[in-house]
């Protein structure tokens, strides 16, 4: 299948092993991966701090950017969401009748990486070998907004030589919240102590998410504290091989 | 004048959430206890839902019907008075607290009392009723355990459901101790204890007070019925014993039917305490000659419901029937508490109603949208289906920004929606990366930044953006 990546400004910028690792997944399974060049932001978090007229021209960068493709692909469950939960509200809110057609016709087909895998291309087993013990964290967006329910818990079982450590209270936030984070720092960083807490507990070395935004936030928590466990998208792991 | 919003007298001037919340998450005990009660409330109230197979049937069915009623407000609203008049009970309508407050207070003095028992109420919390009765000299006594707690302490609520969860049974002991006159000198911490100085002290007031005041859980249209669901029994006293009973009803209580009534009292109960059926549940229609009140007056409070109602996507806040479960599951009330609120409605739902109640013009009201994390749980246990999450992102664009924040993102905005903008800051990223992170980590951030690096480390930019690399590696294949 020809798939296009929507990378997000966030794993562009920080994270580009993560979008290089989406690619050599999709390319190992035999699809091929563009990389449409206009795409940049998709305005959540100017949408989510209350600056909707900032993140209207986003979203009309990215429907320009993506018309036409059978199915787009991206390493974030939030951005996805926000694409697919409130770019039709923001078309709406501003009368753009012509961007609220193409977003009917794009948003249904922007899939978060592990449910484009696991639940459209039928592929829960991508021939990845990992031989460490991880813990999986559902973002918050993956989970309750997106509802990408059991797709990346199947994904990270095939993998080879990995060993999966339940999560104590995994459904709860970790505490980013996007501008919360800065705003309510004090209370972000409550938040996560106890989600660090949790992911100490499984003894695992590597805590994954299918967001680096939450995990660039739990990272940085580990990292401060000099736990030595390490986050990873869970694009990466699945790239991983002998 | 008419006031578009309403007024929470007794909140006014309270610091904005960031700062109250700063100060609530280093208060030990207070964690403690909130941990502990968020935690258990929350565990039994997913057990209780569970054990209904058509529980999203039945809050989709309570969705509509509340949508249906708030559309349709006006008609209901005459139909209740109409039916309440007709069954011998007196309506009164009230456009703000101060209103409300005038009414009940010269309903009191009316009667002669200088006592007044009270059924736990949000809507009197909201309007601070409380203290515009004893700057009048009144006494209101508070009946509910843990409101009589939170009165005795001088104190603010901090739950919707239990307004004393941020304290432990050690505190409550204290506080009786100090404060409830004829309090056991011997009495300890056990809870069976607590519970009988506490019955032993309301039993006197019930079997004095004259007056009793009430809110409502629901108010019938068609049979011009009032509804309030309790567990202690304390209600079911204030409802019957009195002569005088004095409900305060928010606009937005209303059902059209009496049927409608059995879709809400399998949501509530589970919703609230985890509980299948709650203990006690009065109704009353008016007055009856030889049985309960000789005397029923209800009190219709707008407070800034109207313009809440006028708002498309903020109105969905209307439909709310106060269980608390929202408080329960969230991450950032569990660590705060609810009085960082400034609000008697705390967490995620007083997040999206106290700003729109009261108007988002003061530093509390302005900081509340943004005290969440948009996790979504508050909006998967409302057993009315509230977006609380939308209606947070909604009520955060109607606010006025900080003008240097909003320069920030107007310019932010400027860069990430153009692919060469964003390049461009990429390679400046890249290229300060040895500078701004030696240890490959960011260990401290300027400005506002500085939140995020107190306590977290930020990585480093990377040698080469993925727009780089593609370009790079594939340029020619796009």
């Amino acid at each position: 299948m020809r798939i296009a990546l929507f990378v997000t400004c966030l794993t562009d910028t920080m994270f580009p092993d993560t979008g290089k690792a989406v690619v050599t997944v999709l390319e190992r399974l035999g699809h091929q991966v563009e990389f449409p060049a206009g795409q940049a932001c998709c305005g959540q978090m100017h949408f989510n701090t209350g600056y909707r007229d900032d993140a209207l021209p986003m979203a009309r960068g990215f429907v320009r950017s993506f018309a036409g493709y059978e199915a787009i692909v991206t390493p974030s469950a939030s951005c996805a969401s926000m694409i697919r939960e409130y770019y039709p509200a923001l078309a709406q809110e501003a009368g753009d009748q012509a961007l609220a057609a193409a977003v009917s016709e794009i948003a249904p087909r922007v899939h978060e990486l592990s449910t484009l895998l696991v639940d459209v291309l039928g592929q829960p087993d991508v021939g990845a070998y990992f031989p460490h013990r991880v813990t999986y964290h559902p973002t918050c967006h993956g989970l309750r907004m997106l509802k990408i329910g059991d797709a990346p818990y199947r994904l990270l079982r095939a993998v080879r030589g990995l060993t999966l450590a339940e999560l104590p209270e995994a459904e709860a936030c970790c505490g980013f919240g996007g501008t919360f984070a800065v705003k309510n720092a004090e209370v972000s960083a409550a938040i996560c102590a106890d989600k660090v807490a949790a992911i100490r507990q499984t003894r695992a070395e590597f805590v994954v998410a299918t967001d680096n935004s939450c995990l660039m936030h739990i990272g940085g928590a580990l990292s401060r504290q000099r736990s030595g466990v390490a986050t990873k998208h869970l694009a990466e792991i699945l790239a991983s091989a002998e | 004048m008419t006031s578009v919003h309403g007024e929470m007298p007794t909140y006014l001037g309270m610091p904005a959430f960031p700062d109250a919340a700063k100060r609530a998450v280093a208060d030990t005990q207070l964690r403690a206890n909130l941990t502990h009660a968020t935690h258990t409330i929350r565990t039994k109230r997913a057990g209780a839902v569970a054990e209904l197979a058509d529980w999203e049937q039945l809050r989709q069915a309570a969705k509509a019907i509340k949508d249906h009623t708030l559309a349709n407000l006006d008609t209901y609203l005459i139909q209740l008075e109409d039916n309440v008049t007709k069954a011998g009970g007196h309506v009164h309508w009230a456009r703000d607290a101060q209103e409300a407050n005038q009414i009940v207070t010269g309903l009191v003095k009316a009667q002669n009392a200088s006592k007044v028992v009270k059924v736990k109420s949000m809507t009197t919390q909201e309007i601070g009723l409380n203290d515009a009765l004893e700057a009048h000299g009144l006494e209101p006594i508070e009946t509910d355990l843990a409101e009589l707690i939170v009165q005795l302490g001088h104190d603010l609520p901090s739950h919707i459901l239990v307004p004393a969860i941020h304290k432990n049974r050690a505190e409550i002991r204290e506080i009786f101790r100090r404060e409830m006159p004829g309090a056991p000198p011997d009495l300890t911490d056990d809870p069976a204890q607590l519970a009988a100085a506490a019955r032993a002290h309301l039993r006197q007031a019930f079997l004095e007070a004259r007056v009793a005041v009430s809110g409502a859980n629901f108010a019938i249209a068609d049979t011009g019925s009032l509804v309030v669901v309790e567990s202690e029994g304390n209600g079911r006293m204030c409802l019957t014993l009195p002569d005088t009973l004095i409900s305060v009803v928010g606009i937005e209580k209303i059902l059209p039917s009496w049927r409608d009534l059995e879709v809400f009292l399998a949501l509530l109960p589970r919703s609230s305490t985890a509980e299948r059926m709650n203990p006690y549940t009065s109704i009353w229609t008016g007055v009856s000659p030889a049985d309960g009140p000789r005397e029923f007056h209800l009190v219709l409070l707008d407070n800034g419901r109207t313009a809440t109602l006028a708002d498309r996507t903020g109105r969905q806040a209307l439909r709310c029937i106060r269980c608390s479960a929202c408080l329960n599951v969230c991450p950032v009330y569990e660590r705060t508490g609810g009085h960082a609120y400034g609000s008697p409605y705390p967490g995620p739902i007083g997040a999206i109603i106290s700003p729109q109640l009261r108007g988002l013009g003061s530093p509390v009201d302005a900081s509340l949208p943004f005290a969440s994390t948009l996790c979504g749980a508050c909006y998967e246990v409302c057993p009315v289906a509230i977006n609380i999450p939308e209606a947070l992102v909604y009520l955060r664009a109607k606010i006025k920004h900080k003008r240097s924040e909003r320069a920030v993102f107007h310019l932010s905005g400027m860069v990430l929606r153009s692919p060469r903008g964003l390049a461009a800051a990429q390679r400046a990223a890249s290229a300060s990366r040895r500078i701004v992170a030696r240890s490959g980590r960011i260990r401290r951030l300027p400005g506002p930044l500085h939140g995020w690096t107190d306590t977290r480390d930020a990585p480093a930019p990377p040698a080469e953006s993925f727009r780089a690399w593609w370009g790079r590696t594939r340029g020619g294949k796009q």
